[in-house]
């Protein structure tokens, strides 16, 4: 019976030393808020729920903290059952959100005295909101005299015109808003498949008693939580448990404690219009496999035919109805903007069409800059905006510089990609507006280009975290396998694009005046794999040209290329070169190399009408540059 | 799992349900020894046991545990 877990969330192994330190600050502390709310936004269980839910209560009882701009939510429950045990989902779940509430929850067994008692407990607190959680056991005990179907259909009448009648009085009396959970599908079938044949189904009761809350929410002005559909998602195993309902009348277990509070605290935010509005998207390995600018149209996997193309096509085809809703749509790809356009318009298998995305950012700056582009041409805010991507540096980058950005975690398999999305949340909507259904034609779709060269991302403090270690290691048997298909499929960090037969690898591997690098690079996030590949060959002249060096651009903007160079000099100067000669070949795929020797202090000594060019650095003066990558030489980390 | 394992591990879940990093538990440990501990947190408590060790209590064994020592024994006849 595992726990339905908020998985999208991202894990800190910082958590419980980050939650003391907020438990030893004092009550008005103005930094507190925004601690907890980082706390929040790590994947916890109810106990650390639990923990962080005490902290807002010591920290801020009786009212929200000054600098929130929200309405304060004072929000009862009024239970059948047990249901203390879910406020803290509810208020870590608002707190996730930057919300606030008070809670109130109604004396056991009391609800309809207190709501119809204008001196009550209930009355005095003066709820903001009213949520209505009734469980399976009361609702169907209407049922234990009805054996006739014209009974059972009096008893679901009566019980529906129940809730109505105080969803009236929540309304006209306490002047809240009204909010109903489901109830539970945790009633058994009498007959099985056809239990709607049969008058005394608990289970089918149950199911008619939710179709009509979903009816009359409309009339009413009621919104839904509608857990009988996430328990239909997550097994109801893992809401409810039976022993917890005998000994302590809980029909939702603690363990779901946390979902629970999702579930409301997206309705309560969403009422006050803070679900998020973009939904931003990686591409390569995200929207399809593969990368665009290496493996080309007819090489990224998309579409039928196998497996892992179609996974990325469900993706699309969910994104696409996201988008059809009013979910605005936009792309953050590092990538040759030729390049990412192109499945747009011209791969036969994308349901993406450019007319899709309302803004599209394709260059090769920081993600984080980016995305701070985009919002501002969009016009919404960052906390409006979620971001997809499969690569975890890339997400923890955006993570650390725009905390407010919605980043969830994705599993390394595309056929999960449409699910995370899903369950994280974050666009729950309470009505659909014609507006909503033509949104992203409303955009004309931006191309933004040299506009977003400035960066304000700090990323020298992200990479400092990373701990990033580069293993490097001369050409060998072991490696020439992966040495060859990358030298053969490298199309974009590539300044020379000379392939290579596995006999001409080998070739160097015996040169004894050449050196081939093959270049591993290893962060806190695992083993990214052989990411660069180097040949160097000393001429008679003293000059060490640089005949290859690739790299893959998912570890582009890491220091990979300075630390390479200091590797290559150290190279150079081993086997007695005076200087290094680099070339740039270009094609129509590299022009983001052009000027990598520049960049890296090389002087340009011949350039030709084609773009092409030499450069020269000598070695003599060469002075290594500071990386944050340590470097070592070897097999593994 | 030794004893020793079930009581180390048992502590830890102690701490996280009493929010107490302090608490030691022993076998005759019970209810009133540690603070905060009613019948909302013995549920809670009970959940947090089956999760960590991986074990569910039937309805009577939810009944019957007024110790760590019942706990503790449960436990050792459940976890593998």
């Amino acid at each position: 019976m595992a726990n339905p877990e908020l998985y999208w969330l991202p894990q800190s192994d910082r958590w419980l030393s980050d939650v003391k330190a907020v438990e030893a600050l004092p009550p008005g502390d103005v930094t507190s808020w925004d601690a907890m709310r980082a706390l929040a936004g790590i994947r916890i269980d109810f106990l650390q729920t639990m923990r962080l839910d005490r902290q807002i209560g010591r920290l801020f009882p009786d009212a929200q903290p000054d600098a929130l701009t929200s309405q304060p939510i004072r929000l009862a429950i009024l239970g059948t059952a047990t249901v203390d045990h879910l406020c803290a989902g509810i208020r870590v779940a608002l707190l996730r959100r930057g919300l606030w509430a008070a809670t109130y929850v109604c004396h056991y067994g009391m609800m309809q005295q207190e709501l119809f008692d204008t001196n009550s407990d209930l009355h005095r607190f003066a709820p903001t909101h009213v949520l209505f959680s009734i469980d399976a056991a009361n609702l169907t005990s209407a049922l234990d005299t009805a054996t006739e179907p014209e009974q059972a259909r009096a008893a679901l009448a009566a019980a529906v015109g129940d809730i109505r009648g105080m969803w009236k009085t929540v309304r006209e009396t306490l002047r809240a808003k009204v909010i109903q959970q489901t109830v539970v599908p945790r009633q058994l079938s009498l007959m099985g498949s056809n239990d709607h044949r049969a008058p005394a189904s608990r289970d089918w009761f149950v199911s008619q008693y939710n179709d009509a809350l979903r009816q009359c929410a409309d009339t009413d002005g009621a919104d839904l939580v509608a857990v009988d559909r996430r328990i239909a998602q997550d097994g109801l195993r893992a809401w409810h448990t039976p022993n917890l309902w005998h000994r302590a009348k809980q029909e939702i277990a603690p363990g779901a404690a946390p979902m629970y509070g999702e579930l409301v605290a997206r309705v309560l935010a969403a009422q006050q219009g803070r679900s998020h509005k973009c939904l931003i998207l990686d591409l390569d390995n995200t929207m399809w496999g593969g990368v665009i600018g290496d493996d080309g149209l007819q090489g990224i996997k998309l579409g039928q035919g196998n497996a892992y193309g179609e996974a990325f096509l469900a993706f699309q085809s969910y994104v696409r109805d996201l988008g059809r809703r009013g979910v605005i749509l936009a792309v953050c790809s590092k990538n040759d903007e030729a390049n990412a356009i192109a499945p747009f318009v011209e791969h036969p298998e994308m349901l993406l069409r450019k007319e899709d995305i309302a803004c599209f950012v394709a260059n090769w700056n920081d993600k984080a800059s980016n995305i701070r582009a985009i919002a501002k041409q969009l016009n919404i805010g960052l906390d409006a905006c979620a971001f997809v991507d499969d690569n975890p540096f890339e997400r923890n980058l955006v993570r650390q510089e725009l905390p407010m950005v919605a980043v969830p975690e994705m599993s390394e398999d595309p056929a999960s990609y449409a699910q995370t999305v899903a369950d994280a949340g974050y666009f729950e909507g309470l009505s659909l507006t014609d507006e909503d259904l033509t949104r992203n034609q409303l955009y004309q779709a931006n191309w933004e280009r040299e506009a977003l060269r400035e960066s304000s991302t700090d990323l020298g403090s992200y990479l400092r975290g990373l701990d990033m270690k580069m293993v490097w290691r001369l050409f060998d048997q072991v490696g020439a396998a992966r040495i060859t298909q990358l030298i053969n499929k490298t199309n974009q960090f590539n300044l020379t694009t000379r392939r290579y037969t596995d006999d001409e690898v080998a070739a160097v591997m015996d040169d004894p005046a050449a050196f081939g690098l093959q270049i591993r690079l290893i962060d806190r996030f695992g083993d990214n794999g052989i990411v660069s590949i180097i040949i160097g060959r000393l001429q008679p002249d003293k000059n060490v040209i640089i005949d290859t060096w690739l790299m893959s651009c998912r570890v582009l903007g890491r220091q990979m290329e300075e630390a390479t160079l200091n590797l290559v000099a150290a190279e150079a100067k081993r086997l007695g070169g005076h200087s290094l000669v680099g070339e740039y070949r270009p094609t129509k795929k590299n022009g983001m190399v052009k000027e990598h020797y520049q960049r890296l202090g090389f002087t340009v000594i011949e350039e030709q009408e084609d773009g092409a060019s030499t450069s020269r650095l000598d070695l003599d003066g060469f002075e290594p540059a500071e990386t944050f990558i340590k470097v070592t030489e070897g097999s593994d980390a | 799992m030794t004893e020793a394992e079930i009581y180390e591990r048992l502590n830890s879940v102690f701490h996280a349900v009493f929010f107490d990093d302090a608490i030691q538990v022993k076998a005759e440990t019970s209810a009133p020894d540690v603070d905060g501990w009613d019948s909302v947190a013995h549920v809670n408590l009970m959940v947090a046991v089956e999760s960590e060790f991986g074990i569910e209590f039937t309805t009577q064994e939810l009944e019957s545990m007024d110790t760590v020592g019942d706990m503790a024994r449960l436990i050792a006849a459940k976890a593998k």
